[in-house]
Order: structure tokens, then C-alpha cells, then sequence
């Protein structure tokens, strides 16, 4: 499906601007972007440092650990798949917390984290695990409790009530998270359904 | 009142967990420094593993946006969205929102700029900013540290929760602030 949809977005964006007689603007959005993915990398080196570095202190005192038994009633129904001490259940945990608070910079070095763990029950293959799979349709519809960027954007233009969107926009994202939640409980019944045909 | 709650949440969380995590390991007798070390030195190479895969997504995004070719799908949806009730003012929006996370904050201030932020289109812009994630993007860096190129359904799955997270901001917004 990946290989299907980035063959779309890139033919589909040369064609039409072949049509419109606009071909250069190709060149300039294929290079610029480019360049530009290195630098979000780059940019990322710092913070994944810092954030996996405190999270190295976290797990050496018992932390991570711990943020994993806690929650183990809810995640053991979630990942199945995956041991309730395991490593990845308490960075997957902290990679959820961050995404509630609005943290977006810690939560994608803790999400990283946690992939990485789940790689290691993975075998290292290069095709992602059911628990992958669940914790990205998590990870992408999670609840953003406190959405501060959009809160500061609506303070700079005078709006009379600021925070008046943080409801709706919870009701939003948990009617999101349940589809995706339930999706992917489907995809991963049936999947498993089919192998063992 | 709710404001200022979440002002203070929000400047005081990252301070306060670079001070408890630390107290509490060292507290539990953690070589605190070392492990820091430890930790960030993973930081480099997961974050250069991931640069190949954005490479590769952002072209294809960026290049389908830059032509046109998101507007011509943004044309040919706008009649069967505005049915709903979202106005064609914030289709671009909700096209942007699964492919770029900068894209959609620009699209919204703009919105706001335009409409005013207590506009309905500046408030229903806002409650799409604010539901759901850049589902590429996490797809992208998350698969791509640890070297995973076979997503499987989750494309299926983050796409749905993005479709599902509009209908339900215009649904409430309509609701609400209508």
C-alpha cells in the first residue's frame, strides 16, 4: 500500500504540473525538500539525546518499569504480543503521556524508543509486528490533552475565549482513537485468522 | 481561569520531569550522569536512520503539493464536504493534516488570521489542528528507526483516524458553534 501511495503522490504531483506548464516547480519542491528532510533530522539530534538520555536515568531507577506494571490491566488487552515488564511497554507508555501533554518533542524520542524495543520481539525483520501496527494507530490518534501550540496561536490573534476548542477538540481525537483502536484490533484478529488457515 | 491552568501545565512540565527523574534516580542510587550518557549517545544514530525514509516521504509530499495537484483533489471534494458542513475554506487543512505537521499550523494561523480565531472557520481550524497526528510523518520517522519498510495496515489505520477526527471536529463544531 506505502509503495502504491508514494508512487501517487510523486506522479500524480509531476503530471499536473506538466499539464499546468509549471515543470520547474518539480525540480524546486523535490530538491528543496530534500535538503529540508536532512535538517529536521539534524534538528532532532539534540532532542533525542536530551530526552533519551533522561529516559536512560528513568529506566535505571526502576521508573519505566514501574509506569509499566501500573498500566498493565489496559495494556495487556492492547499488546498482547508483548510481555507486561518488557521495556517497550513503559516507553511506550511515557511516548502516550508526552502525546496527551502536548509534549511533542519528548514524545518522539520516547515513540522511537519504543519502536526499537518492539523491533527487538520482532526478530529485526523489515516488516512492522502487530504491536507496532497497534501502538502507531495509538500513537496517531492519541488524545492532546493540553494543545498549547494552537491555544497560543488563537491568544495572538485576540480571540475572546482561547481555550474554548480544547473540548471539542478532546471529543474529536477520542472518537478518533476509538476507530483506530477497534481497526486495528480487526486487521489484527483477521490477519491472524488468515495464518493460521 | 482554564487559561492560565494551562499556561502553567504547559511551561512548567518539561522543567519539572528534568527534575524528577533525575532526584528520583538518584535517589535510587542511579550513576545519574553516566546513564544520561548512555541514553543520549543512542540519539545520534536513531535520529540519522531516519533520514533516508524522510527524504523519500517528504519529496513525494512535497512535490504533489507544490504542483497543484492538491488543489485539484481539494476542488473535486468540496461539494460533497460542504454537504456536511465543512466549508471549503478548511479542505486544505484536512488534506495537510495527515502529510505535514508545519504545513497544517501554517494553514490554521492563516485561517485565523483571515477569518478572525472566533469565526466559526477559525474555531473549527482549531479543533482540526489540535485532533490527530501527522500520520506520515509519524509512519515515516517511527518505522524508519528501527529500519521497517513494510507498514502493513497502518497506513489504512492512521488515514481512517484522520478521516474519522475530521468528521468528528466538523460534527461538534457544527454542534457547538454553529
Amino acid at each position: 500500500m506505502l509503495n502504491a501511495v508514494w508512487l501517487l503522490l510523486l506522479a500524480s504531483g509531476i503530471i499536473v504540473a506538466a499539464f499546468n506548464g509549471n515543470i520547474d516547480v518539480v525540480t524546486e519542491a523535490a530538491l528543496g525538500s530534500a535538503k529540508g528532510a536532512v535538517e529536521v533530522c539534524f534538528d532532532l539530534v539534540g532532542i533525542m539525546a536530551l530526552w533519551l538520555g533522561i529516559m536512560k536515568i528513568a529506566e535505571h531507577g526502576g521508573l519505566v518499569k514501574g509506569l509499566a506494571r501500573l498500566m498493565r490491566p489496559i495494556t495487556i488487552k492492547l499488546f498482547p504480543s508483548v510481555p507486561a515488564e518488557h521495556p517497550a511497554m513503559g516507553a511506550i507508555i511515557l511516548n502516550l503521556s508526552a502525546n496527551m501533554l502536548g509534549l511533542g518533542n519528548a514524545a518522539t524520542p520516547f515513540g522511537m524508543k519504543a519502536m526499537q524495543e518492539l523491533q527487538k520481539l520482532n526478530n529485526g525483520s523489515t516488516e512492522a509486528s502487530p504491536a507496532m501496527c497497534t501502538f502507531l494507530a495509538l500513537n496517531t490518534s492519541c488524545i492532546t490533552l493540553i494543545p498549547a501550540t494552537i491555544i497560543g496561536v488563537r491568544v495572538s490573534f485576540g480571540s475572546s475565549n482561547p481555550t474554548e476548542i480544547v473540548g471539542p477538540c478532546i471529543f474529536a481525537t477520542a472518537i478518533a482513537m476509538i476507530i483506530a483502536v477497534s481497526l486495528d484490533y480487526w486487521f489484527r484478529t483477521r490477519s491472524r485468522w488468515r495464518k493460521s488457515k | 481561569m482554564l487559561l492560565t491552568l494551562l499556561n502553567v501545565v504547559s511551561s512548567w512540565a518539561i522543567p519539572l520531569l528534568l527534575l524528577i527523574i533525575p532526584v528520583y534516580g538518584f535517589i535510587k542510587k542511579v550513576p545519574v550522569y553516566e546513564s544520561f550518557v548512555e541514553g543520549a549517545e543512542e540519539g545520534f544514530t536513531t535520529a540519522v536512520k531516519i533520514i533516508p525514509f524522510l527524504v523519500g516521504m517528504m519529496v513525494a509530499i512535497s512535490v504533489f503539493r507544490a504542483s497543484g495537484a492538491m488543489d485539484y483533489l481539494i476542488h473535486f471534494l468540496a461539494p460533497i464536504t460542504s454537504r456536511i458542513g465543512a466549508p471549503a475554506e478548511v479542505l486544505p487543512l484536512a488534506m495537510m493534516r495527515p502529510l505535514s505537521g508545519s504545513g497544517v499550523l501554517g494553514l490554521a494561523t492563516e485561517l485565523m488570521r483571515v477569518y478572525g480565531p472566533d469565526s466559526f472557520i477559525g474555531r473549527l481550524a482549531s479543533v482540526m489542528q489540535g485532533t490527530t497526528d501527522t500520520t506520515f510523518f509519524v509512519l515515516t520517522v517511527y518505522f524508519g528507526a528501527v529500519g521497517v519498510k513494510k507498514y502493513k495496515y497502518s497506513l489504512a489505520t492512521g488515514l481512517t483516524a484522520d478521516i474519522t477526527g475530521f468528521l468528528a471536529a466538523v460534527y461538534i463544531c457544527n454542534l457547538l458553534f454553529r
